[in-house]
């Protein structure tokens, strides 16, 4: 008998024939906030990570992404290091900025920050979530700069994590990022930046 | 928070349910076999308990990190109003999966092999072990790198890809820390709890090749030192071994929750990657991953959400790994299923908060267990996996005080799994040893909340059990007995309570 064969036979063993449908009581309702509320509160959470939070027009986000790129790499910093997700709308872009150009993975780790937009944002929980497409980026490119800037858009934002589940393609390679990289291995305390990026910046437009 | 009502968890009917679990099988499932892996250990409990509780640093390591947990922890659930909600739909959802497990895989199945993704199914822990092995080598690599994962390390499986020549990184901090420590894991989301900030220095000046040697024991510090350290093997790594936090049948979804890093940088650049995970971890629908990654992160590590979930269905062009091999493990998993009381323990999302409020693991650590899985959720967990015969005195390795039943995010009731599984291991002896006929009595005693309560108070008394006097009302759980034995205790109110007791029991 196959290891397949043999295990499913052992649950049918320790289940036996009796298989009731056991309920499940429904999820309670996300609190209601209007959108207002909802950006303050993602940006509230999202800085409670030590993550940078700019907030702006819609049309200021060209000149907020180069504040935050000023904040993160100090002025003066070199836009070739900069690599930017293919489908960041071209006004996003610091000009100079090359765009993500698929080389291996690897390669990614030559650049200072990334600059995506990104797929959805949760605000309870201050946690933006990245795609795999154009506009998130693939998800090397998230991870290996050392500074990552998103751009969230207010239309975005959803209250808690079931919303965002909602809106998202399960089979799209996700990332859930809080935060920048952190740990609490050591006497749980909490340090910012391990392998991921150190600092995240989020440019929060509406 | 919640509590248990006291009927709940004293249900005065210890020695009742579910048939025994005899030799190594139940119903005739095999359990999780003898010679690999790393559920057992070397020394029953109160052994290893009493010389734990002698490591006075041990303890304020264990006493500060736990105290810190579980501040972060009631802080976050506090401010979820719907969290008793939350936590029974978590708990519904998982007595769902499990009436209809095998279902729910064949499904899992279906979705990953249509995404590009090749299931393995593994028997036990030397078929896992076996499995991951073999796809290394066809990979032509000797080198893997890893996630944090309770399941590689329950089935051994550095030890055995060391054997085979493949040496395995451990990338996660901790795990870092407890492999170049030549260690053991101690907690299941910060296994070097047990280290404090200058331990691990020492560590690293020791085994880091071309650390600086004025390294500081700032946690900062210490994690740039692991940043640099990992760094290089992650762009030349070719193989990953992770676990899985959850898997959604309906789409084929892989989840792995994490913090610093490591986890994506392994699930993303290596162009393998294996996946070991328990048959319990599957989850029926996407959706339901709504509740469970609520209630994971506010749990263990007492965050709104952790820096960063990894989300995968088989193969993205382009994007991550190009070949994805998903380890599907049983290990004793159906042999604890077949028990109806039992089988809760499979509902377990490993996020610790059991062991941060228990009193006995605050006290000894988790090395004390012998088993990868401490704590609360390991006194019921590793004698199920590998029946209780093999793990006698883990069952009572816990005071009933309820306080994991408190915290539980999917609303295990643990202490009722143990008083059940206590009751097996009575049973099942084929002669009444001391240690049998001094619990039947103590059941009664544990069956009666005042009674119980008296009980506790008298700890004491387990010193003369200790002694060679196992007269039958100093039969305490061995944990107790065993603090006392190293605690600097006032002379035990032995009449007193015998006197009490002897009454009780005559009328
Ligand atoms: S038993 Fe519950 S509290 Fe303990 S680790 Fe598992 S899920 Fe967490």
């Amino acid at each position: 008998m196959s290891a397949r064969e043999e295990v499913l036979g052992r649950i049918r063993t320790a289940l036996g024939g009796d298989r009731p449908r056991v309920a499940v009581p429904p999820l309670p309702a996300p609190r209601s906030l209007g959108r207002d509320e909802l950006l303050d509160l993602l940006a509230e959470r999202v800085e409670d990570y030590r993550a940078t939070v700019l907030r702006c027009a819609p049309d200021e986000i060209p000149a907020t992404v180069v504040r935050g790129l000023d904040s993160a790499l100090g002025t003066g910093w070199d836009p070739a290091g900069v690599v930017v997700a293919p489908g960041v709308p071209a006004a996003w872009r610091p000009s100079g900025a090359p765009e993500d150009d698929g080389r291996p993975a690897v390669g990614l780790a030559a650049f200072a920050a990334t600059l995506t937009g990104v797929a959805t944002a949760i605000a309870e929980t201050g946690t933006l979530v990245l795609d795999g497409s154009p506009l998130s980026g693939r998800r090397a490119l998230s991870l290996l700069p050392d500074v990552l800037v998103c751009v969230v858009e207010a239309a975005q934002v959803v209250p808690d994590v079931p919303d965002a589940l909602a809106r998202l393609d399960p089979l799209a390679p996700l990332t859930m990022v809080s935060g920048p990289s952190a740990t609490s291995d050591i006497e749980l305390q909490r340090v910012e930046g391990v392998h991921g990026p150190r600092t995240l910046v989020v440019v929060l437009a509406g | 928070m919640t509590t248990t009502p006291p009927d709940a968890r004293t249900d005065p009917t210890p020695l009742a349910p579910g048939a025994p679990r005899s030799g190594t099988t139940f119903l005739g499932l095999p359990t999780a076999p003898r010679g690999v892996g790393h559920l057992r250990g070397e020394q029953p409990f109160p052994d290893a308990a009493r010389t734990a509780l002698r490591d006075g640093q041990l303890r304020a390591n264990l006493g500060r990190a736990t105290t810190t947990i579980r501040g972060k922890r009631a802080a976050v659930v506090s401010e979820v109003p719907h969290w008793e909600q939350l936590r029974q739909a978590g708990k519904a959802l998982k007595a769902a999966t499990m009436a209809r497990l095998d279902e729910h895989l064949e499904e899992l199945e279906r979705q990953v092999t249509a995404r590009g993704g090749t299931v393995h199914w593994a028997r036990d822990a030397a078929e896992a072990n076996r499995i991951v092995t073999e796809l290394v080598r066809a990979s032509g690599t000797d080198e893997v790198v890893k996630v944090k994962s309770m399941a590689t390390q329950e089935i051994g499986l550095n030890e055995a890809l060391e054997r085979a020549g493949i040496s395995a990184v451990e990338t996660d901090l901790a795990e870092l820390i407890v492999q170049l420590g030549e260690d053991a894991p101690s907690h299941i989301l910060v296994p070097a709890i047990h280290k404090n900030r200058s331990e691990i220095r020492e560590i690293f000046r020791r085994t880091i090749p071309g650390v600086d040697p004025g390294l500081t024991d700032d946690p900062r510090q210490l994690a740039m030192a692991a940043r640099a350290h990992l760094r290089e093997r992650f762009l030349r790594a070719r193989v990953a071994v992770s676990g899985a936090n959850f898997a959604v049948a309906e789409t084929g979804t892989l989840a792995v929750v994490e913090s610093e890093g490591n986890g994506r940088m392994c699930l993303t650049l290596p162009r393998t990657l294996i996946t070991v995970m328990g048959i319990e971890k599957v989850v029926p629908r996407w959706a339901d991953l709504g509740v469970f990654l609520q209630l994971l992160p506010r749990s263990s590590t007492g965050e709104r959400m952790n820096p960063y979930t990894s989300l995968w269905a088989g193969l993205t062009p382009g994007d991550g790994p190009q070949e994805f091999h998903l380890v599907l493990l049983d290990n004793g998993r159906t042999a604890v299923l077949a028990d109806e009381v039992g089988r809760e323990a499979l509902h377990c999302i490993r996020c610790s908060a059991c062991l941060n409020v228990c009193p006995v693991y605050e006290r000894t650590g988790g090395h004390a267990y012998g088993s990868v899985y401490p704590g609360p959720i390991g006194a019921v967990l590793s004698p199920q996996l590998t029946g209780v015969e093999d793990n006698a005195s883990l069952p009572y390795a816990s005071s009933l005080c309820g306080a994991c039943y408190d915290v539980c995010p999917v609303a295990i009731d643990i202490p009722s799994i143990l008083v059940h599984l206590r009751a097996e291991h009575v049973e099942a002896q084929q002669r009444p040893t001391a240690e049998a006929v001094a619990f039947r009595g103590l059941s009664r005693v544990m069956s009666n909340p005042r009674l119980w309560r008296l009980a506790q108070r008298a700890a004491g008394l387990g010193r003369f059990l200790a002694r060679g006097r196992p007269t039958l009302p100093a039969a305490l759980p061995p944990p107790a007995s065993a603090w006392t034995r190293t605690r600097d205790l006032p002379t035990p109110p032995r009449k007193t309570f015998v006197e009490q007791w002897t009454e009780e029991h005559r009328s």
